[in-house]
């Protein structure tokens, strides 16, 4: 999409394209105002829409919920922080040991491919109830028994496959003659990796790693199955005590307030990526 | 005994056998042109020599060392033989002066304190000097394959293989790489240069080994490959080129 | 998939045998689910001494037994007496329900009350302490001062959790689980030295689910401003909850009640008391 030259008159494409811009305006527009029309008149006249606002959208209980739910957010907010990190640099690691080309190391490398087919094969939730209660069961003293330790250490382990596999396929895309031109100047192959391959491969999926990480935001929430009251526990307990799904939709409120925006970020970093392609 | 021996290289790739028996051989400051039809060979023996293949056979004799010998460590090799790509191969992330500084830094522990003027010096010399600092995105393809080259100097080799360097190049562009080439030349480089110039490699060459289907047919001087070539299959090749 | 074929084998029977069959008194006519029948909710799986083996119709185990108390009290034969399986969340849902009464060791609050309709209270729980040997061997005490000092678990669906703040008080923020099988396993995993239950519950999960598992004691039911009492959880409004109501109160009055408890909770009497 060019602009015309500042101060000259619009060409005739442009005039086409702005008429065509303003058509499509009108109809998405138009389009979204009768879907909401229709949602906020119809389905209140369903017969069961006074029963489902009292349990679902009650705002006597949003308001002596809410409070209570950003504070449990914050563990959400925690465990995403200490793993997050974790996950990178583990990722990282399997990544390395899935491209290493010596053919002595064949081991590091299948182990990296055991690793990666494992865990991204298993449900997270499965994961977490296995290492969560598992590991600790076997006897470990305090502290080290912690669901918040190995629970988060379930996160990691899957997450961390996860990312192996984008970094990789970040490392595949670098073409072959970058690492020719490294090692043809007598590089090491660490330092290859390092300071001509990681570089630019990370680059390149930064965005597809934040898609991963705005998913992880999300499974934060499987930590609660074996403890922590998190904001989706502690939704559970309201809803339990009140009878009331509402804490529900106020949790939904606030995850929707984090990702949303963390999203959209990640398309916009996708499409600049694209742009400068 | 020459500077670089190359004695029976063989190289296949699966069934493809790429290189089929080369004997070669190179003295200090010689500057030797490997022309031949496309898929002949040339960029294969010039990563054959860089080690960026392994060779399946032969020596390669580099100042008294057989660098073919298998389970040798290529990296001190590769110091004291440059290479220059078709496609350039700038690290894209990095400016021109951190392409030519990495290696030197990585490899041979210089600091960039002490790299900042001989590389300075390189840059002005091929009259990029203001351009240090840009990406390659930011450069022109002469000026992208002269980074390049600088790139290769920096280390310093003893013998600078150079692959079809200007074969990327717009034809206007053509002429500075080729410049570079000749102030090489008085230095008294060692170079290997497979290329499609033929005019140039006749200006310059010392030698010129005409390669085909992965053999060297016919070598000389440039008089006697171009003006008086011996196999009907070098002439067909000049006249399709030349 | 049982509940459904069931009920639906119900529905068609209903239909066929008419009105000439229908059971239930004068109070229930046409107020249940299916006209002469009786549909009850359980949890799924239902746990002992609540309902025995997981089988509401054999009549074994607490609940069971009060579920066919009250359907012959409303005039139903146990024959058509019909159960069905539920979630705590199933049961609290908007829209139409699948029981006419649901029966899992619901506690009565006066939130719940605003969403769903309870019945008159038909057993009033102590909670207890669920630990093991180890934990007590450990320094665990039956004393509210130790009890703070040490990690706590709990059902999150239950009623357990503002009882565990109100009457323990612990230092640290309590462990939260989706069902009692996760809290055995927390327990058993050294994550939680203790958890609340109701003093039943407690009993059978320390003698069938948890190792070296022990009750520690009670906290009697007068201890805490808000009780733990059971009732039937009914639909809000729902026109059935009348006649549960006299059902219960004449099952109280008579004895009867008191009679099913001695049968099956028996074994909580004994529990120490915590101070
Ligand atoms: N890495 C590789 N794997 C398999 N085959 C290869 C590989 N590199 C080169 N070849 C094959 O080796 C043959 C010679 O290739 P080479 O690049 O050396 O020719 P060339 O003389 O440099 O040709 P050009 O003038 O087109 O650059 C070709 O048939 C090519 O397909
Ligand atoms: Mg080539």
């Amino acid at each position: 999409m060019s602009l015309p030259p500042q101060g000259a008159a619009p060409t005739r494409r442009a005039i086409y394209e702005s008429r065509l811009r303003r058509r499509s305006n009108l109809i998405a527009a138009g389009s979204t105002a009768v879907i909401v029309a229709a949602i906020i008149l119809l389905v209140p006249l369903a017969p069961g829409w006074e029963a489902v606002k009292k349990s679902f959208f009650n705002g006597s209980v949003f308001a002596r919920t809410f409070p209570g739910l950003l504070e449990a957010f914050l563990l959400d907010i925690a465990i995403f922080a200490w793993c997050a990190p974790l996950i990178a640099v583990l990722g990282l690691a399997i990544a390395l040991c899935r491209d290493v080309r010596n053919p002595v190391l064949f081991p590091l490398r299948a182990f990296g491919a055991l690793y990666t087919d494992i865990f991204r094969g298993l449900p997270v939730i499965l994961v977490i109830y296995l290492v969560g209660f598992g590991i600790p069961g076997l006897g470990l003293p305090r502290p080290w028994n912690s669901p918040y330790i190995w629970g988060s250490l379930a996160l990691i382990v899957v997450y961390a496959a996860y990312v192996a596999e984008v970094i990789r396929s970040g490392i595949d895309s670098i073409h072959q003659s970058q690492r020719a031109a490294a090692q043809s100047l007598g590089l090491s192959e660490a330092d290859t990796m390092r300071y001509v391959i990681l570089p630019q491969a990370l680059r390149n999926v930064v965005p597809a790693n934040m898609n991963l990480f705005i998913a992880l935001q999300k499974d934060v929430a499987l930590l609660s199955f074996i403890g922590p009251v998190e904001i989706f526990r502690q939704a559970g307990v309201y809803k339990s005590l009140m009878a009331n799904f509402t804490p529900y939709v106020g949790a939904a409120l606030i995850f929707l307030a984090v990702t949303i925006p963390a999203t959209r970020y990640a398309d916009y970093l996708m499409a600049r990526q694209r742009g400068q392609r | 005994m020459s500077f670089l021996d190359i004695r029976g290289v063989t190289k296949s790739f699966g069934d493809n056998r790429v290189i089929r028996g080369i004997d070669l051989s190179v003295e200090k400051g010689e500057l030797v042109c490997l022309i031949g039809a496309s898929g002949s060979g040339k960029s294969t023996l010039l990563r054959c020599i860089n080690l960026l293949e392994p060779v399946d056979d032969g020596e390669i004799v580099l100042d008294g060392i057989d660098i073919a010998e298998p389970g040798l460590d290529p990296r001190p090799v590769r110091q004291r033989v440059g290479m220059v790509f078709q496609s350039y191969n700038l690290f894209p992330h990095m400016t021109a002066v951190q392409n030519v500084m990495l290696a030197p830094r990585r490899v041979k522990s210089r600091t960039p304190a002490q790299l900042e003027e001989p590389v300075r010096a390189l840059f002005r010399r091929f009259g990029l000097e203001s351009h240090m600092d840009k990406y390659p995105d930011a450069l022109s393809g002469g000026q992208q394959q002269r980074v390049a080259i600088i790139r290769a100097l920096a280390m310093e080799p003893e013998i600078l293989l150079l692959d079809e360097i200007t074969s990327a190049l717009d034809p206007e562009l053509v002429g500075e790489v080729l410049d570079v080439l000749r102030q090489l030349r008085s230095d008294g480089m060692t170079m290997m240069l497979a290329t499609h110039e033929m005019g140039f490699a006749r200006e310059v060459a010392d030698k010129v080994c005409f390669l085909n289907e992965g053999q060297i047919l016919e070598s000389g001087t440039p008089g006697e490959i171009f003006t008086a070539p011996k196999h009907e299959r070098t002439r067909s090749f000049l006249a399709r080129v030349l | 998939m049982k509940p459904l074929s069931l009920a639906l084998a119900a529905g068609l029977f209903a239909s066929v045998s008419g009105a000439a069959l229908a059971a239930g008194n004068a109070c229930t006519a046409g107020k249940t689910l299916t006209d002469g029948k009786l549909t009850v909710a359980t949890g799924n799986p239902a746990y002992y001494p609540w309902v025995a083996d997981d089988k509401p119709e054999s009549g074994k185990g607490f609940e069971s037994a009060v579920a066919y108390a009250i359907a012959a009290e409303m005039g139903f034969a146990p024959g058509d007496v019909q159960w069905v399986r539920t979630s705590f969340d199933e049961a609290i849902q908007p829209g139409a329900k699948n029981f006419d009464f649901n029966m899992q060791q619901f506690s009565i609050t006066p939130e719940r009350e605003e969403m769903v309709d309870f019945s008159l209270p038909y057993y009033t729980s102590a909670m207890a302490v669920l630990t093991t040997n180890a934990a007590v061997s450990n320094g665990v005490e039956p004393t509210v001062d130790s009890l703070k000092g040490v990690i706590w678990g709990a059902d999150a669906n239950t009623t357990a959790v503002p009882m565990l703040m109100e009457i323990v008080g612990p230092d640290r923020d309590p462990m939260l689980y989706g069902d009692n099988a996760d809290v055995t396993a927390a327990i058993q995993a050294g994550q939680i030295d203790a958890a609340l239950f109701d003093l039943p519950t407690a009993l059978y999960l320390a003698a069938v689910l948890v190792e070296d598992g022990t009750v520690l004691g009670q906290f009697p039911a007068d201890r805490s401003d808000n009780p733990d009492q059971f009732g039937l959880l009914m639909e809000e409004g729902s026109a059935l909850k009348p006649c549960v109501d006299a059902a219960i109160t004449a099952l109280t009055d008579s004895g009867k009640l008191a009679e099913i408890e001695a049968q099956w909770l028996q074994e909580a009497t004994g529990v120490p008391v915590i101070d």
